[in-house]
């Protein structure tokens, strides 16, 4: 039923209905909403599971690991410095090839104290070993997080749902929420790889010496490169029980006969849908590729739909020191061996919640135009030279 | 599309006013959009929500800036914050009053309507008399202005939201809707 619901809250909602049996969290703002209601789930029956309260994100990561070697199906929410404290963990999840799903909510990094939206937190773990799926509106959240379980239990790998502190986990909007029978079909219960059990003794996770540690790392890549066709393959039985559409890895809009293509994540990618629809009843030629699957990185989808563009403007609501933009590295990587490929130009916006509005979109759209090619590597937008002045430099 | 801002304190109910009108706006068939000030809230700061409301799905999800009508909940806020900022042209400001205010100067170039919305609430016995909780009255009132949403809508949508003691919440949005003084447009002096 189409409800008026909290973004937050339809990741709750989609926890509820994907029966997960052990939830572990501690609060950080803008994730608290998420765990707030599941907790209440969890006190009133409404859900059958175990609500482990830890004293710190590190254990709650540990807590879900242990969790989910039991076979039970498990969550865990964060955000930012939340994160970064996992991190740890984050590598022995994916490394011990637990289905853990874990919605992040995109917040940026102190100092100074901020905790608005930014994805560099997200980002800077991308090489942890964890699918990372990003979100467009309330909608895209429900759904993304059951599509994370089905995802998760099949390649045995964790996926991150990522949304965009505020812009989303603040935001009330219609969000369908699907029935249990529904979300039962379309999740089966969960058929676990490992199972520590205590009339069973096992030891798991011991040395892993030079000899088979390579091939444990190869067997993730592997893991991990299933993921683009399990991801077809599920949006079409997600299409059929839910009659809707769950979010494609990578879409392209409008991009066959664009002169910039803007590369987007997250709720920017909706808001550029709004400044596309303006500027294409002008005559305007632009299109837009929105990236929900950050990892695995879509690397044959990014080369089908960019190879041929005439230049492209990536959007990156994060940054990596010393080099760039981070969606933006990985976009230049993927496009480096094509021949003929278009100039990449990478533009920093909307670091630590600075709002990204229409105007910021085609402002970025007019620079890629009016230049040949990139004047930089990083185009910052929006900087005010005076504070830039005031501060360390 | 229309853009709405609500003004008020912390404890106010603001925040909740503006998920309850944009849930009344969804039962009356809008696409919705609501959303508080991004930060974080104390009680008596100055606090502010946005409702975006269409016919279509809602795309922009940038903050909101020149909203077509604001909706404020405590007047004295005129003093410290800029109630007007981005206002478009003959908005309507709905204020919580029991009579004119004796300078309209803030409101020139707007459409002025005012409501008791104190009163409503604490003859309804919603909060006390130096803490009244006149969210329910305020969003009754606004639905005058536009003729949305249906008061009906705004009556269901209190009924579903409020769990204990929904009662006096829908009567206050309905004396709201029934006692609201739309003085309209305030010339330039």
């Amino acid at each position: 039923m189409k409800q008026v619901l909290e973004g937050s809250h339809a990741v709750s909602e989609a926890v509820r209905l994907a029966r997960v049996q052990v939830i572990s969290a501690y609060p950080i703002t803008p994730q608290t909403h998420i765990v707030e209601a599941i907790s209440a789930f969890c006190a009133d029956g409404t859900m059958d599971a175990r609500f482990l309260c830890v004293e710190s994100e590190h254990s709650a990561m540990a807590a879900v690991i242990a969790a989910a070697s039991t076979g039970v199906r498990a969550f865990t929410a964060t955000s930012s410095h939340g994160l970064a404290y996992m991190h740890e963990l984050l590598h022995w999840a994916a490394a011990a090839r637990l289905p853990i799903v874990m919605a992040e909510v995109n917040r940026a990094l102190g100092p100074g104290w901020n905790i608005w939206m930014d994805q560099t937190d997200s980002l800077s773990q991308r090489d942890t070993g964890w699918i990372q799926l990003y979100c467009e509106d309330g909608q895209d959240v429900l759904d993304t997080t059951l599509m994370a379980f089905r995802l998760a239990e099949a390649v045995h790998l964790p996926v991150m749902v990522v949304l965009d502190a505020f812009y989303l986990s603040h935001t009330f909007e219609p969000v369908d929420v699907p029935r249990q029978n529904q979300v039962d079909r379309f999740l089966p219960p969960l058929v676990p790889r490992i199972s520590l059990d205590t009339a069973h003794p096992r030891v798991l996770n011991q040395m892993a010496p030079p000899g088979v540690y390579m091939e444990m790392r190869y067997n993730i890549q592997t893991a991990m490169a299933q993921v683009p066709r399990r991801l077809t393959q599920y949006q079409k039985e997600f299409r059929a029980i839910f009659d809707r559409p769950p979010g494609d890895a990578v879409e392209a809009v409008q991009c066959e006969d664009a002169e910039v293509v803007l590369v987007t994540s997250g709720t920017i990618s909706s808001t550029c849908r709004q400044v596309i629809s303006d500027l294409r009843s002008r005559g305007e030629k632009i299109g837009m590729l929105k990236i929900k699957m950050f990892r695995p990185f879509p690397i044959a989808l990014v080369r089908r739909f960019l190879g041929a563009a005439r230049k492209v403007a990536v959007v990156d609501r994060n940054f990596s020191f010393g080099a760039s933009g981070v969606f933006a590295q990985e976009l230049r990587a993927a496009l480096c061996n094509l021949d003929g490929h278009p100039p990449v130009f990478g533009y920093i916006a909307g670091l630590g919640g600075r709002d990204v509005t229409p105007d910021t979109l085609v402002e970025i759209y007019r620079r890629t135009q009016d230049c040949p090619t990139p004047p930089e590597e990083s185009i910052w937008i929006g900087l005010n030279q005076e504070v830039v002045q005031s501060w360390y430099n | 599309m229309q853009e709405i801002r609500f003004h008020g304190r912390g404890g106010q109910g603001t925040v909740v006013a503006s998920i309850l009108l944009a849930k009344a706006c969804f039962r009356a068939g809008y696409y919705v959009q609501s959303f508080p000030l991004f930060g974080v809230e104390r009680r008596g700061a100055p606090v502010e929500a946005y409702l975006r409301l269409d016919t279509k799905k809602i795309l922009i999800r940038s903050h909101v800036y020149t909203p077509d009508h604001v909706i404020v909940q405590d007047v004295n806020l005129f003093q410290s914050v800029d109630i007007t900022r981005g206002l478009k042209p003959e908005g309507w400001i709905l204020i919580d009053a029991p009579a004119l205010p004796a300078n309209l100067e803030p409101f020139s170039g707007f459409r002025l309507a005012l409501v008791d919305a104190t009163h409503i609430a604490v003859k309804n016995g919603l909060g006390t008399r130096t803490h009244p909780l006149i969210n329910t009255a305020m969003i009754g009132a606004f639905a005058r202005l536009l003729d949305v949403p249906p008061i009906d809508m705004i009556a269901e949508a209190i009924q579903k939201e409020v769990t204990s003691r929904p009662r006096p919440y829908v009567q206050a949005a309905q004396d709201g809707y029934a006692n609201v003084h739309l003085f309209g447009l305030v010339n330039r002096p």
